[in-house]
């Protein structure tokens, strides 16, 4: 009685190795490490990069412990801080600008570990600092800009094939909702051929006929689906110009991910300044260039708009400020954005010219040839370079036109070297297609991370210590049991969170804890039902069986509830709370198997097969009821 | 060992008017301190910045408060956080809506920390959270609809698992603790945070669990039971599960204790709202549901098998 079969063992003995296997890498503290990886998609690290690299590390006597190479990069791993901070300058300096070297954390995990795919569990941003932010796109804006473009390229077609309107423009939708481009006519076969033309060249428009007021006219919407695209579009680049921002800041596994319909999330883990990281991931910076309006300059001289200081700018030009406060007029045509911009570095003019700040810019060719054309037709005019942010336009500079230019310039007029720097990165790392707007942030320090990780870990240790002591003094050896397989519990849930390579956060630690304190109820539910069979007069054999199969029952039920919250609290929860849910989930399952499976395991191989048991080890059994549950004596009482 | 060598039912109902009473006074109690203080809503829900910033000596809330009324930021809260080295800054959100809104905190952050450093070079921020409006307020609704969520699929659940009167017995029990709860961190304006509210949720779970356990014993006791009073019979399924109910929150609670002690400022109220959902769970699973399930009927009939079909179709011609 009370055997187990073979595989009934084989499948604990599997389980508990594969447990360890896979739990163990968080036990082995994280090395200093960096990693080589393109710094656009086109550029890909191969092994003939990886031996030149190791090559010149072993030159400057540097050699890493340990190298790694995946599609992500190429890793080498450091005794100390010191070393990889003197590594990556010369792995830098080796590899250029192509790349991007970054400092990072990486596991010591032993090599048959890795193997196996075992690594250690990611940490959250509490126990890890970094920074995290949610950014909200604004659609609005995006569908305004997209519906912008519509409207003029319906213009530039009319005019290329010379259909004649009297005019466009754009009104709001009653009906619908939206915007409505309608374009008015005097000559219905012209209303005929343009109708023709837009519906044949322009299919994301809907059209309609509509006379009255005496004039005919065409409406033009654009086909919801495609508002929906276009939308989708916006958020999908803006991500992918965060992936640059990112990836220019030399941060190992940064997550930017979208979220909901128009938000993107944004986890730095592991930023070591997190005030650069917010600058340059929360500047929501695109560079226009265009022309001042010269009709309106009163000369040449800086102060030429000082008139228009405390007025508005006429209907054909925008007014922005300058860097010192002094008015600008600008016309409103844009003649390049700045996802032309195919190179931005950092630099200094030459000393006869002053030797500021500046920043050399590499256009696309096609932002070439319109820089080429723009500025021929305006030599010794002037052009401003303007910078939009999310809530004001700076003139960054408006030198005048000295010659013609091509897919070549410099922005001058930097106030600082650290801003060139700056400006350069966001316009290199590309414009945002809609603006965002931060609506969630949170940053923590790295030494708060690790006084966290350290709390929850005593935690979590010292209530085990207090529950084991309890159990053994209260149970005997059964409590003992108890407590190993609450310690396989333990070993189960890690193992499955590593493997599942969930996101341990400080509040998924004190579920951890939780969940051992709470699953040590199906524990004392079996212990107390064993107890009660030993006294109602079953020989030690039986009771083992007969308690455990009906505290079984009782054990699943109580666990519905649990997982009930748990489940609900996965789909309506968010940020922390999923992870305690996630921790919360998984500790029931894993609680189940090793209260019942686990812990009978053992107590089979201690007391199964034995012929004669005089007593199990299971704490006071001796005394009985005097009343049985009717109220009446029972027989022994009598006795 | 053992501590519950009950050899005898232990009359638990005969005082369950008792037990109802303070249940009662408790609960009333509970909501009016809800109604007229109203719960401390961390930022997480009400959006705003909190700034945690340590300083090498001694941290002067006074001081600090000072500094930043200097920069014109009168409306705020400074105090110690977990050690007095460490200090847990509060912005309200501004009321100002629109889109430059979340932008105007961003800097507000940034010139607190720049007069903080003014005043102590030691300042150092360990952590910034900011929360905007919109957020907060989804993040409240969600934590409601978890709650009500939760509330359905406990009662569908046990009113497959029994019938009806103690499934709406059970709620009862449990979302009267809810409150309580709620109560406490309302009295003492405590701060209510989304772990505050997983905990609370878990809690919910944890006693439906107890009260399964007792039930389950009253549906065994009503069939072995054929002659003892509903009384008698929820008697001696208390008395049958005290040990184990006991011996499992003891557990539970050390090591909630131990989150309480180890765990951190950060996981303070989580602890707290453990302890006091412990506590009062095992109260009310056990001496609120069962006389609860009485009142609503609850009898021995509910659980007897249904009677034999042939004796129904007899009638019939």
């Amino acid at each position: 009685m009370n055997k187990y079969p073979m595989w009934k063992y084989a499948i604990i003995a599997i389980a508990l190795v594969v447990s360890l296997l896979y739990a163990a890498p968080n036990m082995f503290q994280e090395v200093p490490a960096i990693q080589v990886s393109g710094a656009r998609a086109t550029v890909k690290v191969d092994a003939t990069l990886k031996s030149t690299i190791e090559d010149a590390l072993k030159a400057a006597n540097l050699a890493p412990d340990d190298t790694e190479m995946d599609e992500q990069g190429i890793r080498f791993r450091f005794r100390d801080g010191d070393t990889q901070l003197k590594a990556r300058d010369v792995v830098q300096s080796k590899v250029g600008p192509n790349y991007v070297v970054a400092l990072t954390l990486m596991p010591s995990t032993p090599h048959v570990m890795q193997v196996v795919g075992a690594k250690p569990m990611s940490l959250g941003l509490d126990l890890r600092g970094g920074v995290h932010y949610l950014m909200q796109v604004d659609l609005k804006a995006a569908a305004n800009k997209f519906f912008e473009r519509y409207q003029s390229d319906v213009r530039g077609l009319l005019r290329d094939k010379k259909v004649r309107y009297s005019g466009i423009s754009r009104e709001p939708d009653r009906q619908r909702g939206g915007d409505q481009i309608i374009v008015r006519f005097t000559e219905p076969e012209q209303r005929a051929a343009a109708m023709k033309l837009l519906s044949s060249e322009m299919p994301d428009l809907v059209l309609r006929e509509q006379e009255g007021n005496g004039e005919s006219s065409i409406v033009a919407t654009v086909k919801p689906e495609v508002v929906k695209k276009d939308s989708d579009l916006a958020v999908q680049q803006n991500i992918q110009t965060l992936r640059n921002r990112v990836n220019e800041l030399g941060i190992a596994e940064p997550i930017v991910q979208q979220q909901g319909p128009d938000r993107i999330v944004v986890e730095l883990a592991g930023c070591l300044d997190p005030a650069r990281c917010k600058d340059i991931i929360g500047r929501t910076a695109t560079l226009e260039v265009r022309l001042v309006a010269e009709e309106y300059a009163a000369g040449p001289g800086q102060d030429a708009f000082s008139q228009y200081k405390d007025q508005p700018a006429p209907l054909s030009a925008d007014k922005f400020l300058d860097q010192e406060g002094r008015p600008v007029l600008l016309k409103k045509q844009v003649v390049i954005t700045g996802d032309r911009i195919k190179d931005a570095q950092p630099g200094f003019d030459s000393p006869e010219r002053g030797g500021g700040a500046v920043v050399s810019m590499k256009l696309d060719d096609s932002g070439g040839r319109i820089m080429r054309t723009t500025t021929r037709e305006n030599i010794k005019k002037r052009m401003g370079m303007l910078l939009v942010e999310k809530t004001s336009a700076t003139v960054l500079t408006w030198p005048v036109i000295q010659e013609e230019f091509g897919n070549q310039f410099q922005i001058s007029g930097m106030p600082s070297a650290q801003e060139a720097k700056n400006l350069a990165l966001l316009l290199r790392a590309g414009a945002l297609a809609a603006p965002m707007d931060i609506i969630e942030e949170r940053t923590v320090g790295p030494s708060l991370g690790k006084e966290n990780i350290d709390k929850g870990i005593h935690a979590v240790l010292g209530g085990f210590l207090a529950i084991s002591v309890f159990m053994i003094a209260y149970y005997a050896l059964f409590g003992l049991i108890s407590v190993i397989s609450l310690g396989a519990n333990l070993l189960f849930l890690v193992a499955l969170l590593s493997m599942m390579q969930a996101t341990l956060t400080l509040p998924g630690i004190a579920a951890v804890a939780l969940t051992l304190g709470m699953a040590i109820d199906a524990n004392v539910l079996i212990n107390e039902r064993v107890r009660e069979e030993v006294r109602s007069g079953m020989t030690p054999q039986m009771a083992i069986q007969a308690g455990y199969e009906r505290a079984f029952g009782t054990i699943l039920d109580s666990n519905v509830t649990t997982l009930i919250v748990g489940l609900m609290l996965l789909a309506f929860g968010s940020g922390p709370v999923r992870g305690f849910a996630v921790v919360h989930c998984l500790g029931i399952l894993t609680s189940i198997f090793s209260a019942v499976v686990v812990s009978r395991g053992i107590v089979n191989l201690i007391y199964g097969g034995r012929k004669k048991i005089v007593k199990l080890s299971i704490g006071d059994t001796s005394w009985h009821k005097t009343h049985d549950k009717d109220g009446n004596p029972t027989k022994k009482a009598v006795a | 060992m053992e501590f519950f060598k009950i050899r005898r039912s232990v009359p638990f109902m005969r005082h369950a008017k008792v037990f109802n009473i303070i249940s009662a006074l408790t609960f009333v109690a509970a909501v009016a301190l809800l109604a007229t203080k109203g719960l401390h809503f961390s930022i997480e829900f009400t959006g705003g910045t909190v700034m945690e910033v340590s300083y090498k000596e001694e941290a002067k809330p006074d001081q600090i408060r000072t500094a930043l009324n200097n920069i014109g930021l009168t409306d705020i809260s400074v105090q110690n956080f977990g050690t007095s080295r460490d200090v847990l800054i509060r912005l309200p959100l501004k009321t100002k809506e629109g889109t430059s809104q979340n932008v105007e905190m961003q800097k507000q952050a940034d010139s607190v920390m720049g007069a903080l450093k003014q005043a102590d070079a030691t300042a150092q921020l360990k952590r910034v959270e900011f929360v905007g409006g919109v957020v907060g307020k989804e993040l409240a609704t969600d934590g409601a609809l978890a709650l009500l969520m939760v509330c359905i699929g406990i009662m569908i659940y046990l009113a497959f698992r029994f019938e009806w009167r103690f499934s709406v017995a059970t709620i009862i029990a449990n979302l009267h603790d809810v409150v309580i709860i709620l109560g406490f961190f309302a009295l003492f304006q405590w701060e209510f945070s989304l772990p505050v509210l997983a905990a609370i949720l878990a809690i919910l779970g944890y006693s439906v669990n107890e009260s399964v356990v007792v039930f389950d014993r009253v549906r065994e006791n009503f069939k072995k039971m054929r002659k003892a009073t509903v009384d008698q019979v929820m008697d001696a399924s208390i008395t049958g599960t005290i040990s184990r109910t006991i011996i499992t929150h003891g557990c539970t609670q050390m090591m909630v204790l131990s989150i309480y002690f180890f765990g951190g400022a950060s996981l303070h109220y989580f602890a707290l709202a453990l302890t006091i959902g412990i506590c009062f769970g095992i109260y009310s699973s056990v001496l609120v549901a069962a006389p609860l399930a009485k009142y609503l009927g609850a009898s021995r009939e509910d659980f007897l098998p249904p009677p034999d079909k042939k004796a129904q179709l007899d009638p019939m011609p």
